[in-house]
């Protein structure tokens, strides 16, 4: 089985400014089937974004990235810049955090949509334009609006068409970060809706990087939750909220309030680990409501405990052995 | 498209907060024109501090021929009058700075008030306030000065007050457009809401966040303010009974020092102000760069990050 | 939630006799647009805009009322009329049954302990420079209260206590930057309770903190509510607002266009834009996907009011009439609740 995208092992350092270095992203394998929609959650600076950059190949120059990163079953990582060029934009494009703020206000929306095509050679002149008002249309924005300016534009309309920039060449996977997080949360069900229809229409994967439990809920296949920089539990979306197997899935669930039914959300104590230094045992331990003896020094590991659901945590070995 | 990224720095350790002292003396080591500037102002600072018990000679003592070549005994030669050069660099360095410094304070008193009412408060008075600066901004202060300089009569006292009440501009509209974004601070709102007046939030919220730039401006304005003085005293409007660096050139020049060949009455002193002058704005313009709010943002880019071997059971794909 | 907060959630809008901790009055605020310079020299008149019009509710003591909207409804901009922080051109704030709007800076003063809010942003409401004993201990020293040195040291480590910052020694000399949102935004917190006041006013107060410690920071507002402190909360989530509020009033381009117990508005929403609102708002349980009810249109904006009922031009249900009529708060035909009001001709 070969997905349209893959991760094996991808880790990235940081180098930081005052020495040492930071353990972002700590071995993430996961895999993006076409068409497919996968949530990728967790807090901030659990490494959500910066695996997201990864995969792009946008990572700063104090990052240093290992792993593979499989595009079709080739490896797009291994060549760094020489590899990952040919590939982004083109295949895999992003719609960045705070993307709609990231306009040039002194250009037309139209004319940097045709400026992405023809840095791509995807088109030129007329066609450029043409081509810039289907991409306004698919994202429902009418095309006679190209020639505006950013701040013409309410936010959610530039979110459109920050995603319509993205989706200029055609890529087969959208990764979007935080897509929706400065928007009201009519213009986030619009942006959702869209994000949807897109996926449907075109057979595009997504990746949608975010904290909001429930936007991954309603609109993603499979999640993936991340912490500390470490893939915790992936599954669909439904084992996930119904029968997570990673505490830290549960008690996240548990916190985020939900529109219906009773009680108050509970709150995780603690703050997750720094990721400067060298942590032992689980991640997650000291913040665990049913940590024992083994998670203290015994790193858990992803291990499949179910069908399409993996997860690393300590308890799951517990209820296998129950079990037999 | 330009992007920026936060740094992953959430999880890491927080970088300790620095006192103000901190910061200066850390951007004066750090920085090499820093500490190029800091080392050539404290050393004519020291000097001229210390002229009274270090200076080889007496101020008014004739210890040699007028226009003397330099020599062992006097390093600099001797001016017009016979007195040694290295001692009159000393004294009259010492006049410069103070005028420089008392200028420095009273532009800063006057810059620092008006910078952060017209910050602080805004609106009319913003308006009015600001006027005001720009007209102080477009009259060519060293015309005006010569004028001022010549009705009052000459004395160190005047000198100071024309420098001081020309040369605050530049300082009250920097401090304005940081008073304006730290009044916006949700913290400074936080204290209005608590019930805090305006002479509180000032002292203790909004003062400490543009002390460092005020700091900065100074180191700035003291250069300016030496080379206005030693203007005023080439052209004769100094106290004449004080002798500053501008004096002595202006001695030099009147008694047909360079007719005599004497370039060592006239060169000295013009290499002095000027070390002066460019130590000031070397040190002010790093403390400025320095302190002024950093952006801890990386920008995205393509080709930045390294990439780490893969090692092991990958070792062969390489 | 006990099931009989609930139940008595929706104290009447004037509870009987008594006066309500905060009643706010047909709130009328309005901003000047800039004429730009073409306009100044055109002398066209200076134009407002309404972004409050004619708001009226109350909070009453040990009770969190929550104010529900998208930006640009007004929520905020109430909140900080209510606080005076921002001048109201008409209408009636009333803290503790004495009319506030009149007085002057000075008299309100002393006025300001009993009602403090508190920010959204964690990282920019305290100052970068002062020690978290500086923050909580500042509030005192502006109003000249808590006594010597000694007895304020006492407090402020009373209120660090207060606000589940344990052991609070470990925390006061700490600097903001050394903390986390949520601990931040607990200190916020802290600064405010020293005063002891009678009101509290959060501006989307959990908005910028990590899902695992936002359910902390509310439940200790929660807490803080059961002890009689008034909370008035503005937002823009409608889940955080369900679960934690007594009672929901929401927003829509300057006015309230619903208003009450928060548990009939979530289950029996019947103003038209809150059920689109509520439509939504995405849910934790995969298996609750509904098609939302999106609403298209230009997004509200208070410098073109639409005539009539100022919803009507979104509203999937509008009638002829709508255009013409601007309802008022009344009683819908289905509520349950005797307080329930939503301005609606169609409810």
């Amino acid at each position: 089985m070969s997905a349209l995208l893959e991760t094996e092992d991808l880790q990235v350092w940081f180098d930081l400014p005052r020495g040492g270095t930071l353990h972002a992203v700590q071995g993430i394998s996961l895999g993006l089937e076409r068409g497919e929609r996968l949530g990728l959650v967790g807090e901030s600076g659990c490494g959500k974004t910066t695996t997201a950059l990864a995969l792009m190949g946008l990572l700063p120059a104090s990052a240093t990235v290992s792993g593979r990163v499989l595009l079709n079953g080739i490896d797009i990582l291994r060549g760094a810049e020489e590899t990952m060029r040919p590939h982004r934009w083109v295949d895999l494009s992003m719609v960045f955090q705070g993307a709609m703020n990231a306009f040039n206000p002194v250009k037309t929306v139209g004319s940097q949509i045709v400026e992405v095509l023809e840095l791509h050679h995807r088109a030129a002149g007329r066609a450029a334009r043409v081509r810039t008002g289907e991409l306004l249309a698919a994202v429902g924005i009418p095309d006679d609006r190209a020639g505006r300016y950013p701040h013409e534009f309410s936010g959610g309309m530039r979110q459109r068409a920050a995603i319509a920039m993205a989706l200029a060449c055609n890529p087969s996977v959208l990764i979007a970060d935080e897509p929706t997080t400065a928007l009201d949360v009519m213009v986030q069900a619009q942006i959702l809706e869209l994000l949807d229809a897109l996926c449907r229409d075109f057979g595009l994967a997504l990746l949608l990087v975010t904290h909001d439990l429930p936007i991954v809920a309603q609109l993603c296949d499979r999640a993936a939750v991340m912490y500390a920089g470490e893939l915790v539990e992936h599954g669909s979306v439904d084992t996930l909220f119904h029968a997570p197997r990673h505490p830290y899935t549960r008690l996240l669930f548990a916190a985020t309030p939900d529109l219906h039914g009773d009680g108050l959300p509970a709150s995780i104590p603690g703050a997750p680990p720094r990721l400067d230094r060298q942590n032992e045992g689980c991640p997650f331990r000291p913040r665990c409501d049913r940590a024992f003896a083994r998670c203290v020094d015994e790193r858990p590991l992803l291990r499949t405990v179910a069908p399409e659901h993996g997860a690393a945590c300590h308890l799951n070995d517990v209820a296998a052995e129950v079990a037999h | 498209m330009s992007i920026v990224i936060n740094e992953p720095g959430l999880i890491a350790e927080p970088e300790p907060i620095r006192s103000r002292g901190g910061i200066l003396w850390d951007t004066i080591r750090r920085r090499p024109s820093a500490t190029i500037g800091a080392t050539i102002l404290s050393l004519i600072v020291v000097g001229a501090a210390l002229a009274p018990w270090i200076a080889p000679y007496d101020l008014h003592e004739q210890v040699g021929p007028p226009f003397g070549a330099p020599s062992w005994q006097h390093p600099l030669g001797l001016d017009d009058g016979g007195v040694d050069m290295v001692t009159l660099l000393m004294w009259g360095a010492r006049i410069s700075l103070v005028v420089g410094f008392a200028a420095t304070l009273v532009s800063m008193l006057i810059g620092g008030t008006i910078g952060v009412v017209a910050g602080y408060f805004g609106g009319k008075v913003d308006g009015i306030l600001m006027r005001i600066t720009d007209y102080f901004l477009v009259i060519p202060d060293v015309p005006l000065m010569i004028v001022v300089a010549a009705i009052w009569g000459p004395s160190l006292f005047h000198i100071v007050i024309v420098i001081g009440i020309l040369l605050w501009t530049s300082t009250a509209r920097v401090i304005r457009a940081q008073v304006k974004s730290v009044r916006e601070r949700v913290y400074v709102k936080r204290a209005r809401a608590l019930g805090a007046g305006h002479v509180r939030i000032v002292m203790r919220h909004v003062l400490p966040q543009v002390a460092p730039l005020l700091i900065a401006n100074t180191v700035l304005t003291i250069a300016v303010a030496v080379f206005d003085e030693t203007a005023l005293a080439f052209l004769g409007l100094g106290d004449p009974s004080r002798i500053s660096l501008g004096k002595v050139i202006e001695n030099a020049f009147q008694r047909a020092a360079i007719s005599a060949g004497a370039w060592w009455a006239i060169v000295p002193p013009g290499v002095l102000v000027a070390l002066l002058i460019l130590s000031c704005s070397l040190l002010g313009q790093a403390l400025e760069d320095a302190l002024n709010p950093r952006l801890r943002v990386a920008h995205v880019s393509a080709r930045g990050f390294r990439l780490r071997p893969l090692v092991g059971r990958n070792a062969d794909a390489v | 939630m006990s099931p009989e907060r609930r139940g008595c959630g929706g104290r009447a809008l004037s509870s009987n006799g008594a006066d309500p901790l905060l009643a706010v009055d047909d709130l009328v605020v309005a901003y000047p647009i800039a004429r730009g310079l073409a306009g100044a020299v055109l002398r066209r008149p200076e134009q407002r805009v309404l972004a409050v019009d004619g708001v009226s509710f109350s909070v009453d003591r040990g009770e969190l009322v929550a104010l529900v909207g998208e930006s640009g409804c007004g929520k905020t901009t109430t909140a900080q009329a209510v606080l005076r922080l921002v001048e109201a051109m008409s209408g009636r704030v009333s803290f503790d049954g004495r009319d506030i709007t009149e007085l002057s800076n000075r008299a309100l003063r002393p006025l300001r302990r009993n009602m403090q809010i508190i920010y959204q942003d964690p990282y920019e409401s305290l100052d970068p420079r002062m020690t978290v004993r500086d923050a909580v201990e500042e509030p005192m020293l502006i109003h000249g209260l808590g006594g010597s040195r000694e007895a304020r040291r006492e407090l402020v480590l009373e209120a660090v206590a207060r606000v589940e910052l344990t052991p609070p020694d470990l925390f006061l000399e700490r600097y903001p930057h050394e903390l986390s949102g949520g601990q931040r935004q607990r200190v916020a917190i802290a600064a405010s309770l020293v005063l002891e006041p009678d009101l509290l006013v959060a501006d989307e107060p959990v908005s910028m903190l990590d899902v695992s410690v936002r359910a902390g920071v509310l439940n200790l507002l929660d807490r803080l509510r059961q002890d009689g402190l008034g909370i008035l909360m503005i937002t823009h989530d409608l889940s955080t607002a369900a679960r934690y509020a007594d009672r929901i009033a929401v927003m829509y381009l300057g006015r309230i266009v619903e208003v009450g117990p928060a548990s009939e508005i979530v289950e029996n929403p019947q103003h038209p834009y809150t059920k689109a609102l509520l439509s939504v708002v995405p849910r934790r349980d995969p298996r609750d996907r509904k098609r939302p009810q999106v609403l298209t249109g230009e997004a509200p904006d208070a410098t073109r009011i639409p005539s009539g009922c100022r919803f009507h031009p979104r509203c999937p249900v509008a009638i002829e009439e709508c255009r013409a009529h601007d309802p008022e708060l009344l009683r819908p035909r289905n509520a349950v609740s005797p307080d329930h009001r939503a301005a609606c001709i169609l409810a």
